[in-house]
């Protein structure tokens, strides 16, 4: 929202009531999520979702270093977003930002409520974001490849976490901001819903809006979410497809 | 998913073939894995390449800049590379600053840019003296499997080579035009695996050598830049053969880089 | 919850009333007692070793675990870091220490050979149905194996049996998901099969026996190794079950 009272606002909404991008309010930008892609990692995921790019990789449970930050009963889920310096208009200088270092507190702590931790006292879950290119809504990008990349390194969880921002632009509650939107928009609401107890374990908001407002963003964003869900479950189906090996599934006569 | 600790007798298994000319993925010791590069990955970029060899994939992305020239420098743009290994890219790798090993890619990948001239630093100057593009050459490490250098090279001159001059975007001309690039380096790695010298070590490989020996080649025969690192010994004669193999293998890489 | 189960990690669900199994497909090695495991050495302390299993912790192996006698301090004479053990789980506590001994069958440091790591998820696969699979790459390859659950595979034997075993190994990794798997292999090991193999015969090569390190007893015909564990049912994937990430499998 760094651009509020900016002096031109540029025209967010056609005469058809679509988006700049033609989109609905209520509709998601093309999401494509790839599970497995990395050959170190525990487990993996790249997301391209708009114009974003987001790489995410696990590693653990595994030993914890620095030692100290052990816990005797349970894992730590230690999380690290970072942005490459040439995945924003401006180039980014390199290493953590204050933040992505927010960001990467939120997002460990979202992780930590959905993974049984206590499955694996005195190790860490190491979840790594890189976002590639950057277009709005990168945590929210980077909260649903480090998912799939949780569930691709076989953490056991309760179930797994899609995220997706509401905003609030010209006076409207859209889904998903794009760039513009997100510079232009009043108001930016990331969140992040357990689809099982239709709970939220992330949520951020920057900008302002109504009271009156909030109930129907919310509900935008959870609807966003299940639609978000279906596609990381089917990503993993995609990376462990059972295709038999040279033999043709549909052929039965 | 290789192991954080090498196990000795993977190591002794690779250096006994090794000492028969062979190879656990069953390449000659001057073969390369696939080597590809595929430009334009991220669009956020001035220029960019992905570049991949076999496992090992390296993304690189150049960002042109308004600056001052240094002083000492008053006609020339400024240029600098910046590499990252990321602990994403592998088990070995934690968060922090920058490791040394990442500054060792940074400044090998650099000084071959630099010495071939890979982009005319003259022709970055706007204004002597006052401005000037300052150009960021940014190495983002995806996937270690093995000789980083070389991808990270690869990569570099893939975006390098795709770069766009953004004079639009920052009010100095009308229009953008493509970053001239003059010269085209390539790195090549060598580990030492007992009296065998292999190119393109895996990585573990790179954990069963005795040592590693990258030399960079230009288009016009030049060697523009060499590093030795690791724990290992190498004799001139060594050199000169690697050297030669450098150049065979650096016409075909360069090609891969350019995408011609 | 509400009468219907979930799975909390990513797999094919299993479903034979009244039991529903969900067989993870990826991930680290989680160990089971009784499993035996491939371990490499990456500390030596005065009366134990550490060893990565590839599990979420190092597990420890104390002197007392191994058939040597060892005097306090004297650990680094036979065991050193990088060095590969075949170790069986004994123990897994509530701090998630997982308790590993080397006294047993088949257990002891490995010498000679060759590691390939695989991801555990794929180890049902390379045994087969009652130990179809390992026993034909072993017949065809000439080569013993030591399957290690926690997806390390130890093979010697001679050197293109290992070459071929390894490319095996490889197939089963990048296809070990799918059916058909046993055909495929039989058709690599047809295409590639050595008119004469020579057994476990290796040529020699000079073996450092330091003091007192005990060689397993692998010598022998080629074949699985004596502890490679025969589960009896192995999981077949079936065609028709999606993978099942938490949703939820209904029961």
């Amino acid at each position: 929202m760094g651009n509020v009272g900016a002096k031109e606002i540029p025209e967010l909404f056609g005469p058809d009531g679509l988006r700049t991008d033609g989109r609905r309010p209520d509709e998601l930008r093309p999401l494509k999520i790839t599970a497995g892609p990395l050959h170190q990692a525990d487990g993996s995921a790249f997301v391209e979702w708009g114009f974003n790019k987001v790489m995410a990789a696990v590693y653990g449970p595994r030993e914890v270093h620095p030692r100290h930050l052990q816990e005797n009963h349970k894992a730590i889920v230690q999380c690290r977003y970072n942005m490459a310096a040439f995945s924003v208009d401006e180039r980014k200088r390199p290493g953590l930002d204050r933040r992505s270092q927010e960001i990467s507190k939120v997002i460990a702590e979202a992780f930590e409520s959905v993974i049984f931790a206590e499955e694996y006292p005195r190790t860490s879950v190491d979840v790594y974001i890189e976002v590639l290119q950057a277009n709005a809504g990168t945590r929210c990008a980077g909260v649903v490849a480090a998912s799939v990349a949780l569930a691709d390194a076989g953490i056991p969880m309760v179930d797994l976490l899609p995220a997706v921002a509401v905003g609030k632009v010209g006076g409207k509650l859209v889904l998903d901001l794009n760039k513009l939107e997100d510079n232009f928009g009043e108001a930016d609401l990331p969140m992040a819903l357990v689809p099982q107890s239709g709970r939220l374990v992330l949520m951020q908001m920057e900008g302002h809006m109504h009271r009156d407002e909030l109930g129907q963003a919310l509900d935008m964003g959870v609807a966003g979410c299940r639609g978000i869900y279906e596609k990381m479950k089917a990503a993993l189906r995609d990376r462990y497809a059972v295709a038999p090996v040279g033999a043709s599934t549909g052929a039965a006569q | 998913m290789s192991d954080e600790v090498t196990a000795e007798i993977l190591s002794t298994h690779i250096l006994d073939l090794a000492r028969q000319g062979k190879r656990l993925d069953g390449r000659t010791p001057d073969e390369y894995r696939r080597v590809e590069v595929e430009p334009g990955f991220v669009v956020t970029a001035d220029g960019s390449a992905l570049a991949r060899i076999g496992d090992t994939t390296v993304l690189s992305g150049i960002k042109l800049e308004p600056g001052k020239p240094y002083p000492d420098t008053p006609n020339a743009g400024v240029l600098t590379t910046n590499a990252e290994l990321i602990p994403l890219s592998s088990p070995t790798f934690e968060p922090g600053p920058p490791h040394p090993r990442a500054i060792e890619v940074s400044r090998v990948v650099d000084r071959a840019i630099r010495a071939a001239e890979t982009i005319d630093l003259k022709k970055l100057c706007v204004t002597p003296g006052e401005k000037c593009w300052s150009c960021f050459v940014d190495i983002h490490v995806l996937d270690h499997s093995g000789n980083l250098i070389d991808a990270a090279s690869l990569a570099a001159l893939g975006a390098l080579t795709h770069a766009t001059l953004p004079q639009k975007r920052f009010g100095i001309a009308e229009h953008d035009i493509p970053l001239a690039v003059a010269h085209f380096p390539v790195e090549c790695t060598f580990t030492r695996l007992g009296e065998t010298i292999v190119v393109d070590a895996t990585f573990d490989e790179e954990k069963a050598g005795q040592g590693r020996v990258t030399i960079a080649t230009d288009e016009a025969g030049n060697i523009v830049a060499m590093q030795k690192g690791l724990i290992g010994a190498f004799s001139p004669e060594d050199v000169k053969e690697m050297a030669e193999r450098a150049f065979r293998h650096g016409d075909r890489l360069r090609a891969i880089a350019r995408g011609v | 919850m509400n009468g219907r189960i979930y799975a909390s990690v990513l797999g094919l669900l299993s479903s034979k009333p009244p039991v529903v199994r969900v067989v993870p497909l990826s991930g680290r090695y989680i160990p089971k007692a009784n499993d035996v495991v491939i371990g490499t050495v990456t500390d030596v302390q005065g009366t134990f070793w550490l060893l990565d299993i590839g599990a979420p912790r190092w597990a420890p192996l104390h002197m007392t675990g191994t058939p040597w006698k060892i005097d306090f301090g004297e650990t680094g004479q036979y065991l050193g870091v990088k060095d590969s053990v075949v170790v069986a789980v004994e123990s897994i506590e509530n701090t998630g220490r997982i308790g590993v001994t080397m006294n047993g069958d088949g257990l002891g440091k490995l010498e000679g050979g060759t590691i390939v790591t695989l991801s555990p998820a794929k180890i049902p696969r390379l045994i087969g149905r009652g130990g179809s699979m390992i026993q034909t790459i072993t017949r065809m390859t000439g080569t013993k194996v030591a399957v290690g659950q926690n997806g390390r595979v130890w093979v010697d034997g001679p050197e293109e049996g290992i070459r071929r075993a390894r490319e095996c190994l490889r197939i089963i990794e990048e296809e070990g998901q799918r059916s058909g798997l046993t055909a495929r292999i039989q058709e690599y090991l047809d295409s590639t099969e050595d008119p004469d193999p020579r057994g476990g015969a290796r040529p020699a090569r000079p073996r450092l026996d330091s003091d007192g390190s005990a060689r397993p007893e692998f010598d022998g015909p080629p074949g699985p190794h004596p502890l490679t564990r025969l589960p009896e049912t192995v999981p077949e994937p079936e065609p028709d079950g999606p993978p099942d990430e938490p949703p939820p499998t209904e029961y």
